[in-house]
């Protein structure tokens, strides 16, 4: 099948501004009257606030102040659980936790008057780690997920090999911070413009904050200058924020946080503590998977629930076994709370199910590749929720063509004797795993997400849906659906920035799913239109302008349709998680320095079978990008915490790797078309978050002989071992 | 402390500001004189989307005074002489948020003043003070070695 | 950014007599050449002087000057100048290194040899090259100027061998380490924009296998940037063994001061030290 526009790397729509500097990004965007905005945050994890007081040193008088007793509304941010409050009344519950916030004209004087907001407070005692929080009963969400008799399989099993794996927090570190901009008016209600991945959530969250009904709320996305999960949810409090100041102030307000409160302030990913016990036949197949799996969400719920659902249904990966237990479970900590991260839970277990794989194959005595083989799915088997495997899946020979591709024999051969004579030991590792595509089960249904193509009567095309471009390439790729299917230039198609006033609700630009989801919706629309404009099965884009000057101009709206059957029981966990999976196997070839401890990644090789590639540099980029923040969750990236703050809260002490440190990334793709994704299209945005972690300790472990299985991995504590 | 004059060359353009003299060069280029092109993601000194020309020299806007570069010739993204660089960022896909292409672009142009046909490595030590989150870099990478090519 | 602007001020020193005289005038005014130090802690509202004056233009702080004897360098010089000097780069090597290890190109383009020694970091990276190039400062003030070796500079934590009122004018380099052999290696939380957790800088001149003459400073390990004379003086003078490196590496362990941070372990650049001495004496034979 040969693809007009789809498949080629078309420049992309929303690139001139960027790199002409002309990208409205929140920032940039001055409205006249603009008054500017500050937060004023908890300094405790946990306590109760006693009294508040303002220095003499600012004109207090020339500033707006809003605690929770202004909020006109319901002050409670909505999500999941109403438990997370915009504004903290008496009660706090992590440090940097919002009490109040200010705006004055002059930004350069609110971090005076924020330093001169003196609050009292009496400290309760607070809870920082898991088990404590366990114990405790501080949970949030528990999940159990069961196929066949996991109990019943220790007795026959030849071995039985345990583990136990933890990874930590992780900033999205998305180098535009969070910002807002509000505005309010007693007509037409509160407009906040800024930084974000879903409007819609947003603009859910700020009805109920101000008693407002849904046409009085407009949110507007600007430029997002990065996101990875970081804006999903955050978003609704700062914009909360920005429109209360503007609300109480009779100002617009720009509410902008520097680098230091966005890091300690805001989400991160999930920390998580993964056990296995597995049973295995003598020949190395999988009897049995029991795991248990642990996430910290921090001092509210906000997503913690779905991101452990994620980490579930990914925990024994893409493996065949008969018997398999996962019993999950999200505890609350006095931690600010953590939320949507890249990966969203897969990367969290994943990468304690493919450090344990290479356990299981050294306890074994087999090559790693050579044990996963035996136990990969194929074509017709059930996964760990009993979903069975459709399409066309050839994973033994994805794993087989990944590591030729790296030299992986060869490698692990040589490394073997250089390793011998040098203090630099050369290791290769890799791993094998796959990443569902869209919302879990009946997610996608619930949404009913809506996409709608306008065509003016000169045969333009304009797409309006509510999928925010971040930087991935919403804007090009969907046009590029539309004008594959409309057989129109890609050039007249557009797609317009998304404002709630003026696009209907597609859901949240998350999950790997605005390709693969709404694209389809695209695809399907643009169907629609053609039947409507009456053309025959072939026709030129002058015939397209002129069957729509025939029939003026107009718009198609469609609505998702659930593909077929997609079985899901929400309640036994079980079914068909997701609509499609991505597949994949990573290689990472490292260098470990044993004078130093310090690690290397040399080569990274990253192939993966993702249905169909719309657009080939920007699906390399989600690939490479991804693979990097990996590398970084690997080696690099460690949240320090002390008393429940962070406090390496500043880019030069939060370690992300710089172009020295990364490698060269070889990507490859295969495709096998999934029929419901957008001309055959999966998601792959999340899916290069879950390999590099577990590819990377697999590598080192090869390299030293020495096991390791938690991230960050930094060289203190390979130094330490090796020492020892 | 009162506000100071300053007098800037941005863009070969001569513009006269009357402002605290420890404001930042980024604040001034961004607030005084509305060229938002030049974007702030750290303050301080580590991420480079910042980054602009200051008497030829690449530096970190965000870390200079503007009353101790009074008189300086400031070159930033608006500058008409950075389409060759960002023709190429805009091919090779070396942009995705866009955020720190800005500065990435600066810096890309200081490597290129001074080694115009660089290798790899060294297009990695020329970018090192510029830190992109979505990339992966490697695209950043092509995107200089085609201006390299290109300029043969 | 969290400084509040009405409460600073900054004037250009327009030559070297208004300056010193702004230093010795007892109102507090405090030297900012690159300012890639102060204005990360103006930033973060943590700067603590409210006057400044910039030296960044006065004559007599910048330039490179060679004499047959030494070379001086003006303590206004930027690390993309001096790593880029073709006798620096042949006979001083290891500043050149450091020079490339601080910062990024952007701050190497804005910061100066005199900002890195005058903050007085003992993560600093040029120190340690300075230490064993046995490099001597000049400082100068409306009293006149003086000269201290660099080794005896820093004092403790932050505090220097200088008063208020002096600038640091000159950093003076003997031009006798050139047939020297010389090693460096810096050990950091990644490969560039990194503070050091270990840098490691020593010369050595062998007979045969005999050191006649060693020198090592080492940054990141005790309060100021560390000359290790006890090290130095277990070596100088010695044959070349494995024995004499195990010894080496207990001497050095217990010469150095390392602490944890928030970027590393006592323990960790204890072991990095101890093996980059390993390393370093290895390659002398």
């Amino acid at each position: 099948m040969s693809y007009r526009v789809i498949g080629s790397a078309v420049l992309r729509k929303e690139v001139a501004g960027k790199v002409a500097g002309t990208a409205d990004y929140v920032d940039d965007l001055k409205l006249p009257g603009m008054w500017h905005g500050i937060t004023v945050r908890s300094t405790i994890a946990r306590g109760r606030i006693r009294n508040i007081t303002f220095e003499p040193g600012v004109p207090w008088d020339e500033f707006t102040v809003v605690t929770a007793n202004d909020i006109p509304g319901k002050n409670i941010v909505s999500l999941i659980v109403e438990d997370q409050p915009y504004l903290a009344s008496d009660t706090i519950n992590h440090a940097y936790e919002p009490i109040l916030l200010l705006a004055h004209p002059n930004k350069y004087l609110l971090e005076k008057a924020r330093s001169l907001v003196k609050i009292d407070y009496e400290t309760l005692p607070a809870i920082f780690d898991v088990d404590t929080a366990l114990q405790s009963e501080h949970v949030i969400k528990r999940y159990l997920m069961e196929k066949g008799d996991v109990d019943a399989a220790w007795s026959q099993a030849a071995h039985i090999f345990e583990g136990e794996y933890s990874t930590g927090a992780q900033e999205q570190l998305y180098i535009e911070p969070n910002g807002m901009i509000a505005t309010f008016d007693h007509k037409y209600g509160v407009t906040v413009r800024g930084s974000m991945q879903c409007p819609y959530y947003i603009h859910k969250s700020l009805m109920p904050l101000f008693d407002l009904p849904a046409e009085k709320i407009r949110v507007i996305q600007q430029e997002t200058g990065g996101a990875f999960g970081g804006k999903e949810e955050y978003p609704s409090m700062i914009a909360g924020h920005a429109a209360l100041l503007a609300w109480k102030s009779g100002h617009p307000v720009k509410l902008i946080y520097d680098r230091e409160e966005d890091m300690a302030a805001t989400t991160k990913r999930h920390p998580s503590r993964t056990r296995h016990k597995t049973a295995v036949a003598e020949d190395g197949t999988l009897l049995a998977m029991d795991i248990e799996f642990v996430i910290d969400g921090g001092a509210y719920a906000t997503l913690s629930a779905v991101v452990l659902s994620r980490g579930t249904i990914h925990a024994a990966g893409p493996y065949r076994c008969s018997n398999v237990r996962v019993r999950s479970t999200a505890v609350i900590t006095n931690s600010p709370p953590h939320g949507a991260f890249r990966g969203f839970g897969a990367p969290q277990s994943i990468f304690a199910l493919e450090r344990h794989m290479d356990r299981i194959a050294r306890g074994l005595n087999l090559a790693p590749e050579v044990f996963r083989e035996r136990n990969l799915l194929h074509t017709g088997d059930t996964t760990a929720t009993g979903q069975t495997i459709h399409q066309t899946l050839d994973l033994p020979g994805l794993q087989k063509r990944a590591l030729t591709h790296a030299s992986y024999c060869a490698k692990k051969a040589s490394f073997r004797e250089l390793n011998k004579t040098s203090a630099v030991k050369k290791g290769i590792g890799f791993a094998t795993f796959f990443h569902g595509a869209g919302f879990t089960g009946s997610g996608e249904r619930y949404l009913q997400s809506v996409a709608n193509l306008r065509v003016t009567s000169e045969g333009k095309v304009q797409i309006l849906c509510s999928m925010t471009e971040m930087g991935q390439g919403t804007n090009t790729v969907l046009t590029q659906v539309a004008a594959e299917m409309l057989n129109i230039p890609y050039e007249w198609v557009t797609i317009l920035r998304p404002d709630t006033a003026l696009v209907p609700n597609s859901g949240p630009t998350v999950a790997s799913r605005t390709t693969m989801i709404i694209g389809k919706l695209v695809e399907n629309a643009s169907k629609v239109l053609k039947n409507k404009l009456g053309l025959p099965a072939e026709y030129t884009c002058e015939q397209f302008a002129a069957a729509c000057a025939q029939h003026g101009a107009q718009e198609i709206s469609v609505q998702y349709q659930e593909p077929g059957a997609i079985y899901w029981d929400d309640q036994k966990y079980r079914g068909d998680a997701y609509g499609a999976y991505s597949w994949a196997v990573y290689v990472a070839e490292v260098s470990v320095d044993t004078l130093t401890g310090e690690t290397c990644v040399d080569h990274f090789t990253a192939l993966q079978e993702v249905g169909r590639v719309l657009h080939p540099i920007l699906a390399a980029g989600q690939i490479e990008g991804g693979v990097l923040q990996g590398i970084g969750f690997a080696l690099y990236e460690k949240v320090q915490f002390r008393d429940g703050a962070m406090v390496n809260n500043q880019m030069t002490n939060y370690i992300v790797p710089t172009s020295m440190d990364v490698p060269a990334i070889s990507v490859l793709f295969e495709e096998v078309p999934y029929e419901h994704g957008a001309l055959g299209a999966k998601g792959i945005g999340e899916l290069p978050m879950d390999g590099p972690a577990p590819a990377i300790l697999n590598a080192i472990e090869d390299a030293l002989g020495v096991s390791f299985n938690h991230v960050p991995l930094l060289p203190e504590e390979i130094l330490e071992r090796c020492e020892g | 402390m009162t506000e100071t004059p300053v007098t800037l060359t941005v863009n070969g353009i001569s513009y006269t500001v009357t402002v605290p003299p420890m404001k930042r060069l980024l604040d001034v280029l961004r607030e005084d004189l509305s060229l938002t092109g030049t974007k702030e993601g750290c303050g301080e000194g580590e991420c480079g989307a910042c980054s602009v020309m200051l008497d030829g020299l690449l530096v970190n806007s965000c870390l200079v005074p503007v009353k101790q570069v009074d008189g300086s010739q400031i070159e930033t993204i608006e500058s008409a002489d950075l389409d060759a660089i960002q023709q190429a960022f805009a091919e090779t896909g070396a942009a995705q948020c866009g955020i720190c292409t800005p500065g990435m672009i600066l810096a890309a142009q200081e490597l290129l003043n001074h080694t115009p046909h660089p290798t790899r490595e060294q297009i990695r030590e020329g970018l090192a003070g510029n830190i992109c989150r979505c990339t992966g870099y490697q695209k950043i990478f092509d995107a200089v070695e085609l201006v390299s090519l290109r300029n043969a | 950014m969290r400084a509040h602007l009405p409460d600073f001020e900054l004037v250009v020193a327009a030559d070297l007599p208004s300056a010193l005289s702004l230093l010795g005038n007892g109102e507090s005014w405090r030297p900012m050449a690159g300012g890639t130090d102060l204005m990360v802690l103006f930033n973060a509202g943590r700067l603590p002087y409210r006057k400044l004056v910039s030296i960044a233009k006065i004559a007599e702080l910048n330039g490179i000057t060679v004499s047959p004897d030494s070379i001086t360098i003006a303590a206004g010089t930027t690390y993309s100048v001096i790593q880029r000097n073709p006798i620096l780069k042949a006979e001083f090597p290891l500043l050149c290194q450091a020079a490339n290890w601080t910062g990024s190109p952007a701050n190497q383009n804005r910061g100066t040899i005199g900002g890195n020694i005058a903050n007085a970091s003992p993560a600093a990276d040029t120190p340690p090259a300075l230490l064993v190039y046995d490099a001597e400062l000049e400082l100068i003030s409306a009293k006149g100027s003086r000269r201290i070796p660099y080794h005896q500079f820093h004092t403790g934590y932050k505090a220097m061998q200088m008063r208020p009122d002096e600038l640091l004018m000159k950093i003076h380099l003997p031009r006798s380490h050139h047939s020297l052999k010389q090693y460096a290696r810096k050990v950091g939380t990644r490969k560039a924009q990194a503070i050091s957790k270990v840098c490691f800088n020593g010369t050595a001149q062998m007979d045969g296998s005999v050191i006649t003459s060693i020198r090592i400073g080492i940054g990141s390990v005790a309060p100021i940037p560390l000359r290790c004379h006890q090290v130095e003086t277990a070596l100088t003078g010695q044959t070349l063994t494995p024995t004499l490196i195990s010894h080496a590496r207990e001497v050095v362990a217990q010469e150095i001061k390392p602490i944890d941070d928030i970027r590393s372990t006592s323990q960790y650049r204890s072991l990095v030290t101890q093996n980059l001495l390993s390393e370093f004496l290895r390659q002398l034979l």
